[in-house]
């Protein structure tokens, strides 16, 4: 079909050093500033969606005044789509847990917690047991940074920063307020780093190979690889480690049955492209980021079907706490089924674009924020499929 | 309720007293009898020195926290989209047929609780569920009549 295929990367899932934790004790040898400027020159974004600058978060930590800091690992991975964190964890975790204490150095910090969602709960007792020959191996290292897992309850929103923190906390998971960031007042309200699983990995690839084989990856505003969860209509489900910036129109190509309607990228808080749009698409910061899921629907699948089951998930998950979010999330989804029966208008789509909107401008966190992602990007694409 | 008592004094011990120590008790209990009643959650107050109220709020926030009492095994089918377009209906039809529940209920002999629940990250292997927390993905009716059949004929 194609002569031009996507590259694939084996640096995420790449084997281990030779030696135990090699790249660990390598870069402990190195100055924190050194570090840092391999970060920085490296162009890393945090992979867990927002792409945040690494290297910008740690120095911002970094320069935290305060007897304890903190550094965590988010592997809340709830995100519709995505299962990439969970691979990674049970075929890496040296990589994670190498990552973690790489940032424990430079930021100075006291401990690592890793987050991981309930759903995982099975990966535990593995998990267990390569921490343990981790601080075996950082004893040896002469290096004290230990690292607990805590495991979270069945809420998509601990995902987010800060409701994580509150539920490690032992409350409800509700977001907080930003400012103030994590960086100064975080877990225990004290500085904090906060990265996805992957971002670590990626801190450890680029100890391990230099910043400037990892530019060689991906385009300028989007460096280095990226894991993406394939799911939906694909003959080859799975987990891919690919180049930044592609354009989807390739990705389709090599992914799709020949017959896809629509890629939903970055699951069900992103945004939905459809064909007529897959050529002129960018998959990075610089186009539709995300992290990591790749839902793709052919042309036997019901948008309104697709769309109904994202809202119905953010109704459930919403936290409560505010009400563009709370009220918003139930709206949107009894509006579009009022559409649908016909008890409203067409038009009445109309006003729950900008109700998403609102919320967009309103909500207190991310997940209100991102409903109208998915929303107006399904609505304002697969109109047709709403009303009739 | 002295069996309570033990079980959220031994925990307690586990894991310590400050409010960090809430949600691993709570998970504690969980894993213990699969729901946390009102006594269990006055009883973790009064070790860790909280309103009754605080302890409510926090399990409540939690879909794995129950606060309702659930069958010793508790089926939790994922419901996501991806799931849902590989055949999740079948899979949760023959779980019905096969425990004359439907979805929410528990069974009368109070061993199994079939419930829906977001994604679960096996999206590449749908349609997938967990049985308390073992996953089981690629599932066919087929498949899933044979997995809970066995944990029919479980203790």
């Amino acid at each position: 079909m194609s002569e031009s295929k996507l590259k694939r990367v084996d640096l995420i899932f790449g084997e281990y050093s030779s030696a135990k934790y090699k790249v660990l004790a390598d870069t402990l040898k190195r100055s924190n500033e050194e570090i840092l400027e391999d970060l920085m020159e490296s162009g890393l974004k945090g992979r867990g969606g927002a792409g945040f600058p690494t290297a910008m978060k740690w120095k911002l930590a970094a320069e935290a005044q305060a007897k304890q800091k903190f550094v965590i690992c988010n592997a809340d991975e709830g995100e519709p789509g995505t299962f990439k964190d969970r691979e990674i964890l049970s075929r890496v975790p040296r990589k994670v847990f190498s990552g973690m204490a790489i940032c424990g150095k430079v930021i100075g910090a006291t401990r690592g917690y890793i987050y991981l969602r309930g759903e995982y709960q099975f990966l535990l007792a593995d998990l267990e047991r390569e921490l343990d020959q981790y601080h075996e191996n950082i004893r040896i290292l002469g290096f004290d940074f230990p690292i607990e897992i805590k495991l979270g309850s069945g809420a998509y929103i601990c995902g987010e920063e800060s409701a994580l923190f509150e539920s490690m906390e032992g409350n409800r998971g509700e977001p907080r307020n930003k400012p103030p960031y994590p960086t100064t007042n975080g877990y225990m309200n004290q500085p904090t780093v906060i990265n996805n699983v992957e971002t670590f990995v990626n801190v450890v690839m680029i100890m391990r190979l230099g910043p400037i084989q990892f530019k060689l990856l991906g385009t300028t505003d989007s460096r280095g690889s990226k894991v993406f969860s394939v799911s939906g209509d694909t003959p080859i489900p799975g987990i891919y480690e690919l180049e930044l910036g592609m354009p989807l129109d390739k990705f389709v190509e090599e992914f799709g049955d020949g017959d896809t309607k629509a890629v939903q990228v970055g699951g069900a808080s992103g945004f939905c492209v459809p064909r007529k749009k897959f050529k002129e698409t960018v998959i990075g910061f610089e186009g539709v980021p995300t992290g990591g899921s790749m839902m793709l629907f052919n042309s036997s699948r019901s948008m309104y079907n697709v769309l109904h089951n994202y809202l119905e998930f953010f109704e459930e998950e919403s936290c409560g706490q505010c009400t563009p979010c709370r009220v918003g999330c139930q709206q949107l989804r009894k509006g579009i089924v009022a559409v649908k029966k016909g008890n409203k208008k067409a038009q009445y789509l109309d006003q729950l674009m900008k109700l998403s909107e609102s919320m967009k401008i309103t909500a207190k966190c991310g997940l209100g924020q991102s409903v109208a992602n998915s929303f107006s990007s399904i609505v304002y694409n697969f109109k047709e499929e709403m009303i009739y | 309720m002295i069996a309570t008592e033990n079980l959220i004094r031994d925990l307690v011990d586990r894991h310590g007293r400050e409010r960090t120590a809430l949600i691993p008790i709570l998970q504690g209990v969980v894993e213990m009898k699969n729901y946390i009643s009102d006594t269990d959650m006055t009883e973790i107050a009064k070790e860790l020195d909280l309103s009754a109220a605080q302890v409510y709020g926090t399990a409540t926030f939690y879909s794995f926290l129950s606060t309702q009492p659930l069958g010793k095994y508790v089926i939790r089918i994922c419901k996501t989209i991806t799931c849902d377009m590989h055949g999740k209906k079948q899979i949760i039809q023959t779980i019905e047929d096969m425990l004359k529940i439907k979805i929410g209920e528990t069974t009368t002999n109070k061993k199994f609780t079939l419930l829906e629940t977001n994604c679960l990250g096996w999206c590449h292997e749908g349609p997938a569920m967990l049985i308390n927390e073992k996953p089981f993905s690629g599932l066919t009716p087929e498949r899933v009549h044979d997995i809970i059949s066995e944990y029919i004929n479980k203790p």
